[in-house]
């Protein structure tokens, strides 16, 4: 069987289904064209960017992202509330001694509602069952070569709890604004499989 | 005893496979499902503890044969049975 028969007849299920949720009044006309909607123009990686390089130019602003990130995120005007309920946010920074990636080994959490949709490898089982075992291993194949001496936390996200990463800031930067700085930053590198 | 969706740390899967400029959905039905799970939890037909459930408990081989939102559709469509607001017959196209 194709692929592409695959995909029409499940895409005649779904089809099905929606129609008959909404004879049963369970489904509003229009209500999932909405939510689609909503959820394209909702989280980018630009968001993480965007806190990311607030974090590198104000080391108050950093601390305070590290010790209650979704109170932090308030302050630029993010929130983790977006979704079906408010998760709680962890931000961990990427240091000379300490690189930090997240996976969710147990399905696909992810902050969705500050970074947007997640990549499908995030969501893979090669991803998934590999990153906790071979960290060094999974990164290197994504081109992130650490040193020996870097030491490497996985963070494991849950229903409840979600992470994002910090990159560390490259060199060289310095007479960068901070809306300069935030295009550096890319999804991989909130996520921890890339520097940046 | 851990289900089949629990695979931190486990062997044998393939190489980590990266899309370049990956669309969120890759076809419309995908975001039909998305969009479907939040309404149904919005309006109370079952919790997202619930769906998660009804993800992991599929069994091993159709999990893993399953793509990520060929998943949600079938939890969605076992919760829908269930939950007793539809027959299982009747979440399937009527043939012919």
């Amino acid at each position: 069987m194709s692929a592409d028969h695959t995909s029409s007849v499940i895409s005649a299920r779904v089809r099905h289904v929606e129609a008959l949720l909404e004879s049963r009044g369970l489904l509003d006309e229009g209500e999932i064209d909405g939510r689609i909607d909503e959820f394209l123009a909702g989280g980018t990686p630009a968001n993480g960017a965007r806190i990311t390089a607030r974090a590198w130019v104000d080391p108050g602003f950093r601390e305070r992202l590290l010790a209650d990130a979704n109170a932090a995120i308030r302050e630029v005007g993010l929130s983790m509330a977006g979704g079906l309920q408010e998760q709680r946010l962890k931000v961990v920074a990427n240091t000379a001694d300490e690189h930090n990636v997240v996976v969710c080994t147990l399905c696909s959490c992810y902050p969705i509602a500050l970074l947007g949709p997640s990549p499908g490898w995030y969501k893979s089982e090669a991803y998934r069952s590999r990153v906790v075992r071979d960290p060094r291993g999974v990164l290197r194949e994504f081109g992130l070569e650490l040193p020996e001496r870097t030491r490497i936390s996985v963070w494991d996200a849950s229903a409840e709890s979600r992470y994002m990463v910090v990159p560390r800031r490259p060199e060289g930067t310095e007479g960068l604004s901070e809306e300069q700085l935030a295009a550096l930053v890319t999804r991989k590198g909130l996520i921890g499989t890339a520097a940046v | 005893m851990s289900r089949i969706n629990d695979v931190g740390g486990m062997a044998g899967f393939p190489a980590i496979a990266e899309e370049p400029d990956e669309p969120p959905f890759h076809a419309d039905w995908e975001a039909h499902v998305f969009a479907l799970n939040g309404a149904l939890i919005k309006r109370g037909v079952y919790n997202l503890d619930e769906f998660r459930d009804a993800i992991e408990r599929m069994p091993p081989e159709e999990y893993l044969a399953a793509s990520y939102y060929e998943r949600w559709f079938t939890a969605i469509t076992t919760l829908l049975a269930e939950k007793g607001v539809a027959l299982p017959h009747e979440l399937e196209v009527p043939r012919g």
